[in-house]
């Protein structure tokens, strides 16, 4: 057992619970605050979302979560605001308001998850403008864009109101007059000490929050059973589906070196040593500036929680042959930093991944940068998700890939696919038959042609064999037409740009 | 970055005029008691819960306090679809720490089987194991996770049998979980004969997880007497305590059930939350303790029943206007390994396989297809979508055939003057609506123009294809089960003027309290905060039916209205003998809060809490029951015939959808909806149930698949892995209305009409639409066979089969 220290809607809370406790069984078990639901336990249908302030220069930032899937220990220092907390003073806030005047609750029981997605959208809204400018303003800048409304709320599932009211309410909610009550930005309790590393050492249950990657590879060694955690987003299913205990965690998204983003270079490339620990969210801005179709893939990588809890480095640790990440990673050659008390290590990212859920991290590594080259100036990058459903799903197949063309041939051509394969793959064969190829139907025919030696997909929920061979091909056609016809509109842009 | 999704600003100002307009007094039907609070029935009231909603502060069963010994449950299931139970050694989970209890089929003190209408549902296994997720043994322990762990430590062996899985194979080899039904009108096989063009074709109409955000869950504290309180998510509290107390071997009135409000229902909980209050209630008596019992999704999906998945057929004659002269319609439903409702589902989707079409002289004969997986149950529409999607494929395939356009070919076949009979012989009133309504969408919704547009941009773009569509709906409104269409409501008013509603309907979040509020509220002339509702109990209206079918606000509104209206009698009886002068009974009515008699000069306004203090002081009762039992209909079973169906509920939407052939993709662009609701009770809640049931029908045939593996076990058994409509999938130009100025022509209540599930068939356009875009492959020769749902998957590999038999 270890104390956390935080805010609950500014008032500040100590708690003794067990590292495995998630923020949901906190409140609802603990403090006996049931506003929060339980939909699913997995991160999936948001009913639990609940936002986390963290202190900026200036006021607090809040961020959407999946308390079901959220270590409560990661609260240190933070601030908690959950659906009870936003009227406390007697009067509706206005992500509530409008949901009742726009009749945006029907059964109610995804309502307060709703509630406070809208909550950090407002919250957005009004202070990202405030972050920039440091003015202080109480108006919102402007109505939330289509896009913005898409990713505050695809993480919320709502099965009555067919979303129509819900949107309504997200756009009537900045009409509503408001002021930003000063409890909001309480100040955050100071723990006694946020590291609990030299603690950690030799007890049988521990949350332990290294400051630096020196404390994290010197716990990893000291503990090389415990179990490593950052958003939580893929471990905690571990203890909600399948009942296995946490007691020992060491949670990386407190190590500086994890959360940091530097430009930099490898081996005379330039590019971007990204810490491990680093959320999708932070890695939006990057995104949108240099690689464009990676930011429009993170828009459908999980939901706005998710994204703002999930790591690059824990999509790459967990090697799943369904990560999003890891085919892009690969298609850029991306290369990993492992770090161990004897030093680091860089490799590609394709010698990490071995076999299924196998990758080459030495039990007493951690997973510490990620480096991606800058695109040279020529170099096109395309990624295409396929999946049931737009939002918050999870790829059948990932195609990703990354070429230049000189002189009317392709070259430098690096294609990677999740979903084909035990692993996130190259398509080398495939690659081959279009390097230094020209743009025509009989070159792309035999990349076809080349996809069937490079994978044997499987059938699973996601999709069949048959059907994940052919979307694969059929992604090669689509690159043929997007070169050879590139003002003919060959795909739906909502999907794939 | 791109803009995801084209946002219509023109839309978005529409949605708003449409919300303030319908935010101002509704239409009103003929009635004695005119509405004149701005939030009594006919107005658009906010849900009775909706700041309680927004702040949390509605309580959902896993919210209620529980006694600080009170214990909670997990559930063994099984993993194996089929087989013999020939081991189950609970000795270590019995040791495991915290377990206070440990429950198995021997340990069920009274009935052991809990099958709805029909036996076949054991509570517990007890060798036969009919599917995977069937319950095993019940764990009780101080908390969830000790029971959920203790679970894990069962030794469960199993003679495991080969899994059937083929609906299709069961119906050839006769194994059925009910006898099969026909429904024949006319000389079906001489019109088959003589036909100017025979058509066929077949289609699999996937299943639906019902996905209600709150799991099953109930709390069962035991009572002082033998008997027990039910707290439950449940769209049925009185077969519930019915079922309670014969597997405890209690009588009725030992067992008190409880529902406040469900976290979404849709069908989901009329007879598959029993299960769990039995069990929770067969430990809270062995152990005196208060039970919570609680699904995980995971359990939830795989213990319980769905949509029943259909495979379906037709072989129609059509003349050479696409006219159908009749012909035979086969559905076999997929009912899972027991009754459960399945007669009454497979009935229904038979009652709709001709949607808004006459059939001519058509025979009909609908399955009951045994197979090894949970049982199928009740799920808004109740089979009636399944049954539609056979015609509505059929009007495509019929438009394919002669070169027409499909909304040409619906047109044609609308039940009309002379064609007005349906193959179970139900005369179709309000004949004209249908084509009214359809005429009004498909002149608002622009749909001659923007076939055109559509098809000018199929002709130029390869790869991405437009597909428009306007499907109909007409359904069928009452419980086929004659006996359910009945109703009760408690009402009493106390001494400050503040009055309570109860009746037999229970709150799912379709805004049914919110209506019967506002209905009393009417009645009494009063504003709606003087009158509340609290849970629903079967120690307050007993005897109910499940709140289904639609039925919620027909059946209790009318009870409610009942109650209601004998009360104001009783007072206006006592108001004109009783106050000084007398009062003129004649014209007596309640308004603002006031009771008004006379007119002019002698007017006489007392106020209600006057009246009711001094009705009170003598000795006037302020309580009232009162009932309701729907006229008119019956259906005789033997022959297949009769008028099961008090009215009929319209409506027709259209979608228009852009599909990328080469991945499969595809989004909706634009959804027009027209729904016939009759009278509005609250045209903002209709509105919520037209959208809502549209965005789950849309679901239902698009991205929400479920999937087996080959053994039987659910493999799409959490969010993860079946995806409902989310968020971006809500199309960016929806426009939807309410048909004004159609009252029921049924004295339904306030001539209002049932809206919980019609407007789910709406989303068949959406299926429509799809298919319509990949036929401009064929240059709209051919109709793609397209199974539902129709996943990305389905829809590349459809288009890649067109591309293939074409090159």
């Amino acid at each position: 057992m270890a104390t956390i220290a935080f805010l609950l809607n500014g008032t500040p809370q100590q708690c003794d619970v067990s590292p495995d406790t998630s923020i949901l069984t906190l409140l609802r078990d603990h403090l006996g605050q049931t506003g929060t639901k339980e939909g699913c336990a997995s991160g999936d249908c948001g009913a639990c979302t609940v936002a986390i302030g963290e202190a900026t220069a200036t006021s607090h930032i809040f961020s959407s979560a999946n308390a079901c899937i959220t270590p409560a220990h990661q609260l240190q220092q933070r601030h908690l605001v959950t659906v009870e907390g936003l009227a406390k003073e007697g009067t509706l806030h206005p992500a509530q308001r409008a949901m009742v005047e726009c009749h945006g609750s029907q059964c109610g029981f995804c309502t307060p998850g709703i509630v406070m997605s809208l909550f950090t959208l407002h919250n957005d809204l009004l202070q990202r403008p405030l972050a920039q400018t440091q003015e202080l303003s109480q108006e919102p800048s402007q109505e939330p864009s289509q896009e913005q409304l898409e990713a505050s709320l695809g993480g919320n599932l709502c099965r009555c109101t067919g979303y129509r009211p819900i949107r309504e309410a997200a756009l009537r909610m900045n009409d509503i007059a408001y002021e930003r009550p000063k409890w909001f930005d309480a100040t955050l309790p100071e723990p006694e000490r946020l590291s609990k590393v030299s603690e950690a050492v030799g007890a049988t249950s521990f949350f332990a929050q290294p400051a630096s990657l020196a404390e994290l590879t010197r716990l990893r060694k000291a503990a090389p059973q415990a179990r490593l955690v950052a958003g939580g987003t893929d471990l905690w299913l571990e203890n909600t589906q399948r009942l296995t205990p946490l007691n020992q965690i060491i949670d990386v998204s407190r190590a500086a070196e994890l959360i940091t983003i530097e430009e930099g270079s490898l081996t005379q490339q330039p590019g971007w040593w990204i810490g491990a620990g680093v959320t999708y969210s932070q890695l939006e801005p990057l995104f949108k500036e240099y690689f464009p179709a990676f930011a429009h893939l993170l828009h459908r990588l999980g939901s706005q929680q998710i994204r703002n809890r999930g790591t690059l480095g824990g999509n790459i640790a967990n090697a799943s042959p369904i990560g999003d990440t890891p085919p892009v990673l690969l298609a850029l050659n991306a290369h990993i930093e492992l770090a161990s008390v004897s030093g680091t290590r860089v490799i590609a990212l394709e010698s990490f991944f071995l076999d299924y859920k196998k990758t080459s991290l030495a039990a007493d590594e951690v997973v510490s940068r990620v480096f991606i080259p800058k695109l040279s100036s020529h170099t096109q990058l395309r990624i295409w998700k396929l999946s049931k459903r737009r939002e918050d799903d999870i790829s059948a197949v990932l195609g990703a890939f990354s070429y230049r063309i000189e002189q009317d041939k392709l070259c430098d051509v690096r294609i990677a696919f999740g979903g084909m394969a035990a692993t996130p793959k190259r398509a080398q064969a495939a690659e081959a038959a279009l390097e230094g190829g020209a743009i025509t139907q009989q070159v792309f025919r035999a990349a076809q042609q080349a996809l069937r030696t490079d994978f044997q997909p499987m059938s699973d929920v996601r999709g069949s064999q048959h059907y994940r061979q052919q979307a694969a091909e059929n992604l090669i056609e689509r690159l043929y037409l997007t070169l050879s016809a590139p003002d003919q509109e060959v795909m739906l842009h909502a999907y794939a740009h | 970055m791109r803009t995801l999704t084209k946002l219509d600003g023109n839309s978005s100002r529409a949605r708003r005029e449409l919300h303030d307009h319908i935010q101002g007094a509704g239409p009103l039907a003929r009635h004695t008691v005119e509405s004149t609070g701005q939030r009594q029935a006919g107005s658009s009231s906010y849900h009775e819960s909706a700041e309680k909603h927004v702040t949390g502060n509605a309580t959902y069963i896993d919210d209620l306090v529980l006694p600080a010994n009170a214990l909670h449950v997990a559930l063994g299931l099984s993993p194996i679809a089929h087989g013999s139970l020939t081991q189950l050694d609970l000795s270590k989970v019995k040791d495991a720490s915290g377990i206070v209890d440990v429950i198995t089929f021997h340990d069920v003190p009274g009935h052991t089987d809990i099958g709805p209408v029909f036996p076949g549902d054991p509570i517990f296994v007890d060798q036969e194991i009919s599917y995977a997720g069937q319950c095993l043994f019940a764990v009780a322990a101080t908390s969830l996770q000790a029971a959920r762990r203790a679970v894990t430590l069962a030794t469960v062996v199993i003679d495991e049998q080969p899994a059937h899985l083929d609906p299709v194979t069961a119906a050839e080899r006769g194994e059925f979980v009910r006898p099969s039904h026909i429904q024949t009108r006319g000389d079906w096989q001489l019109a088959l004969h003589q036909a100017e063009h025979l058509i066929e074709g077949g289609l699999f109409v996937g299943g639906q997880e019902h996905f209600y955000l709150e799991g099953q869950a109930c709390v069962v504290h035991p009572t002082e007497d033998e008997g027990v309180i039910v707290h439950t998510s449940n769209q049925h509290p009185s077969e519930t305590q019915k079922l309670v107390a014969e597997v405890l071997g209690i009588p009725f009135h030992a067992v008190t059930v409880e529902v406040r409000r469900m976290g979404g229902g849709f069908g989901g909980k009329e007879t598959q939350a029993s299960p769990w209050a039995c069990i929770a209630a067969i430990i809270a008596r062995r152990t005196g303790k208060s039970v919570s019992l609680r699904l995980p999704r995971s359990e939830d999906m795989r213990a319980t029943g769905k949509r029943h998945p259909f495979h379906n057929r037709y072989r129609l004659a059509i003349d050479a206007e696409g006219i159908i002269q009749g012909g035979e319609i086969t559905v076999i439903g997929d009912c899972g390994y027991s009754p459960d409702l399945s007669d009454a589902i497979v009935d229904r989707a038979m009652f709709h396989a001709d949607n808004a079409y006459s059939l001519g002289d058509a025979q009909v004969i609908g399955h009951r297809a045994k197979t090894h997986t949970a049982s199928n149950t009740a799920f808004r529409g109740f089979g009636g979508p399944q049954g539609m999607m056979v015609i509505e494929g059929a009007m495509d395939d019929i438009a394919r055939k002669i070169g027409e356009d499909p909304l040409i070919v619906r047109k044609r076949n609308f039940y009309r003057e002379g064609r007005n009979v349906t193959h179970y012989g139900q005369q179709v009133d309000q004949l004209q609506l249908l084509h009214t309504l359809v005429e009004t969408l498909e002149s608002d919704s622009e749909y001659w123009s923007r076939r055109k547009a559509v098809s000018d941009f199929n002709a130029t773009s390869p790869v991405i294809k437009k597909g428009l569509a306007l499907t109909p709906v007409k359904f069928g409104i009452s419980f086929t089960a004659k006996h359910l269409n009945q109703a009760g409501a408690l009402l009493h008013v106390y001494t400050d003027g503040s009055v309570m509603i109860n009746h037999g309907g229970t709150e799912m979040g379709q805004g049914l309290h919110t209506k019967i509020c506002q209905v009393v509220a009417r009645e009494l002339g009063l504003d709606l905060e003087k009158v509340r509702i609290t849970a629903t109990r079967t120690d307050k209206v007993p005897n109910t039916s499940p709140t289904a079918a639609s039925s919620g606000a027909d059946l209790n509104g009318m009870a409610a209205r009942d109650a209601a209206s004998k009360l104001r009698k009783r007072l206006f009886d006592f108001a004109a003998a009783h106050f000084e002068g007398g009062l003129d009974r004649e014209g007596m009515h309640l308004e603002d809060g006031m009771l008004i008699a006379g007119i002019g000069e002698s007017e006489r306004r007392i106020p209600w809490g006057e009246l009711v203090q001094t009705a009170y002081l003598n000795r006037v009762s302020l309580s009232e029951k009162g009932f309701y039992a729907t006229p008119l209909i019956h259906y005789d079973r033997s022959i297949g015939q009769g008028r099961p169906f008090y009215y009929y509920a319209f409506g027709a939407a259209v979608a228009e959808v852009s599909v990328d052939t080469l991945s499969g993709e595809y989004q909706v662009d634009r959804v027009d909806i027209l729904h016939d609701v009759g009278d509005s009770l609250n045209p903002a809640i209709d509105i919520g149930q037209v959208e809502g049931g549209f965005i789950q029908g849309m679901g239902w045939l698009t991205s929400e698949e479920l999937k087996w593996n080959e053994k039987g076990v659910l493999v799409s058994d959490g969010p993860a892995t079946y995806k409902i409509p989310t968020f971006g999938d809500l199309p960016a130009i929806f426009n939807v209305a309410l048909l004004e100025g159609h009252p029921n022509s049924m004295a339904s209540l306030y001539r209002s009409k049932a809206v919980g599930e019609p407007p789910f068939m709406l989303g068949i356009c959406v299926w429509s639409a799809l298919r319509d875009a990949l036929s401009s492959l064929t240059n709209y020769t051919m109709s793609p066979h397209l199974d539902t749902p129709a996943t990305p998957e389905r829809v590349m590999l459809a288009a890649n089969a067109i591309r293939e038999k074409t090159l």
